[in-house]
């Protein structure tokens, strides 16, 4: 369990120019998605969060370590990041290899790291590809090589920098589940999207980012009811989410099943 | 005349035995979008790739059936010479950066220079394809300082400077936001008008949907379904083969909404229509 908290936070890569725009915000144990336009800051926001980046000004504090006086491979042991560009993150030429590397630098025996790599490649469904290079395999599985990586770091917080990128529904269902099973075990999982169906199915908490400040921060049903705060923020609802509001239902379905439960529901037809 | 016509193409990647295309065909004319879906490994990038040539020349491997792109034969023509009439964006478009160019412009510039266009016309469709993709604010970056969603638009508009007959896309909006992917199904439909044919492989089925004429369901190789979107999505059994299908017509399959043709709908607007009646009926 870690709570992270973020105090006034700005950030700027060339002075004058922020990035970051005065962010406060706890983040505790659960799923938060981040929204927003590219360019809204939310890849510049995660790299905070892990001490990639140093704020210009305010805070990060993971539980008791503020990111301005940690060393990334301290923060390390608490953050693990996974970048939106898997090429920026794969290294070995053998998956197994990639994925025993964090456990390894975290002080793992090799048998241990052993065990961790293959149970992260097992819930991200690579089971079976261990030899291969990463750079033989599809985008999509490169991804989930980095993701593998990260889980098997097992670290109290978990960053997800757009994991739906170029995967099929399957993939998206299997990313969806980590999401699931993370917060089930108390853990932190912020993960970045532009799949707003991904995020309301599966996340409890979202954070609508919008030109270096958070917009809006509430649940997905809160977010998705508030057309003129998406369209603010460049951001569309799930398609059934709309259809829901054209046909005038009370509260935005998130999915299609709660959707077609809702048209079926005590009362019928009526909505 | 059709702008591509594919015939019974069959290709197996060197060292393989499983074919990676395996008796696909279908016809794409003037003005039309195609939408190419289908779970990973389906065939989707590996056709892209036919569709220029890059299958079989640079991959090498086994090719059989046939490719006409802008009345080239694909297999017995250079990809140079097919690339000028026929462009492709690559699913990542970190592959798609010449490495040689340190700005924005220049890097849109690059393969007008290779092709030799006059210095007049160059600026004259280098403004035309940033401004379309809106880069043009950011004409003077380096394009390794660009973050994943502006490197997606620029890969695409470097491609749309050589102004192609036909205009191949490869995952083309997966970093981009909804704004910035509607702003490409737009340029698409823009495009299509004046004339274009284009074939876009895509996860969003939603926007597949509602903006392509027709659309090619790839599954193991093979073609599952082809034919408009409407035909296509209302077909029984694509989920089980994981096929996403747009969710309106999943919630439409589930409540019975038919349009009068008996298909499904599979755009927002078109269900709500549906819906709405369909509730109207049962309240009144």
């Amino acid at each position: 369990m870690a709570e992270i908290r973020v105090k006034d936070l700005h950030f700027s890569y060339t002075p004058g120019v922020e990035v970051l725009r005065g962010i406060n915000l706890v983040l505790s144990p659960g799923s938060v998605a981040i929204v927003g336009q590219n360019g809204a800051g939310k890849s510049t926001f995660v790299r905070l969060l892990n001490g990639l980046l140093r704020p210009t000004q305010g805070e990060v504090w993971v539980d008791d370590l503020s990111t301005a006086s940690t060393t990334v491979a301290s923060m390390a042991r608490k953050v693990g990041l996974v970048f939106q560009n898997p090429t920026d993150q794969l290294f070995k030429s053998r998956v197994l290899d990639e994925v025993m590397f964090g456990p390894l630098n975290l002080g793992a025996s090799q048998d241990e790291a052993r065990q961790r790599a293959e149970a992260a490649l097992a819930r991200v469904g690579l089971t079976g590809a261990e030899a291969r290079n990463p750079y033989d395999l599809g985008l999509a599985e490169r991804k989930l090589v980095t993701i593998a990586s990260v889980l098997a770091m097992d670290t109290p917080v978990v960053i997800l920098d757009e994991p739906t990128i170029a995967q099929d529904v399957t993939g998206v269902r299997q990313i969806g589940d980590i999401v699931t099973w993370l917060q089930e075990q108390g853990r932190t999982v912020i993960t970045i999207t532009h799949d707003m169906d991904f995020v309301a199915r599966y996340f409890q908490r979202v954070l609508v980012f919008q030109a270096g400040q958070v917009l809006a921060d509430g649940t997905a049903e809160e977010i998705f009811s508030r057309p003129d705060l998406l369209r603010q923020a460049g951001l569309e609802p799930p398609p059934i989410t709309v259809l829901g509001q054209r046909l005038g239902l009370a509260r935005p379905p998130l999915t299609v099943e709660g959707f077609v439960a809702r048209l079926r529901g005590p009362n019928g037809l009526a909505p | 005349m059709s702008l591509i016509r594919v015939e019974n193409l069959r290709y197996r990647y060197p060292r393989q035995s499983a074919l990676a295309l395996d008796g696909v065909s279908f016809t794409v004319e003037p003005g039309e979008f195609v939408g190419i879906v289908g779970p990973n490994k389906a065939g989707k990038s590996t056709l892209c790739q036919a569709l220029v040539g890059l299958v079989p020349h640079f991959y090498k491997g086994a090719i059989g059936g046939k490719v006409e792109v802008a009345g080239l034969d694909v297999h017995t023509t250079s990809v140079g010479e097919v690339s000028r009439r026929a462009g492709l964006v690559f699913q990542s478009p970190f592959t798609q950066m010449s490495g040689a160019k340190f700005s924005v412009y220049e890097e849109v510039a690059f393969g007008l220079e290779r092709a030799g266009i006059p210095r007049d016309e160059m600026i004259r469709r280098i403004e035309w394809s940033l401004r379309l993709l809106g880069l043009w604010d950011l004409r003077d970056r380096s394009p390794f300082a660009l973050s994943g969603g502006q490197m997606q638009r620029l890969a695409i508009a470097s491609v749309l400077v050589m102004q192609p007959e036909v205009l191949i896309l490869d995952e083309p909006t997966s970093q981009l936001d909804p704004a910035g992917t509607s702003e490409v199904f737009a340029a698409v439909g823009d495009l299509c008008r004046q004339g274009m044919a284009v074939v876009m492989a895509e996860h969003k089925v939603d926007r597949i949907a509602a903006r392509a004429d027709k659309v090619l369901v790839l599954n193991r190789g093979r073609v599952l379904a082809w034919g408009p979107p409407g035909e296509v999505f209302s077909l029984d059994g694509l989920e089980e083969h994981g096929v996403a299908v747009p969710a309106v017509t999943r919630a439409a399959r589930e409540l019975g909404w038919r349009e009068q043709g008996g298909t499904y709908p599979v755009t927002v607007e078109a269900a709500a229509r549906i819906g709405g009646a369909a509730l109207g009926r049962d309240q009144g």
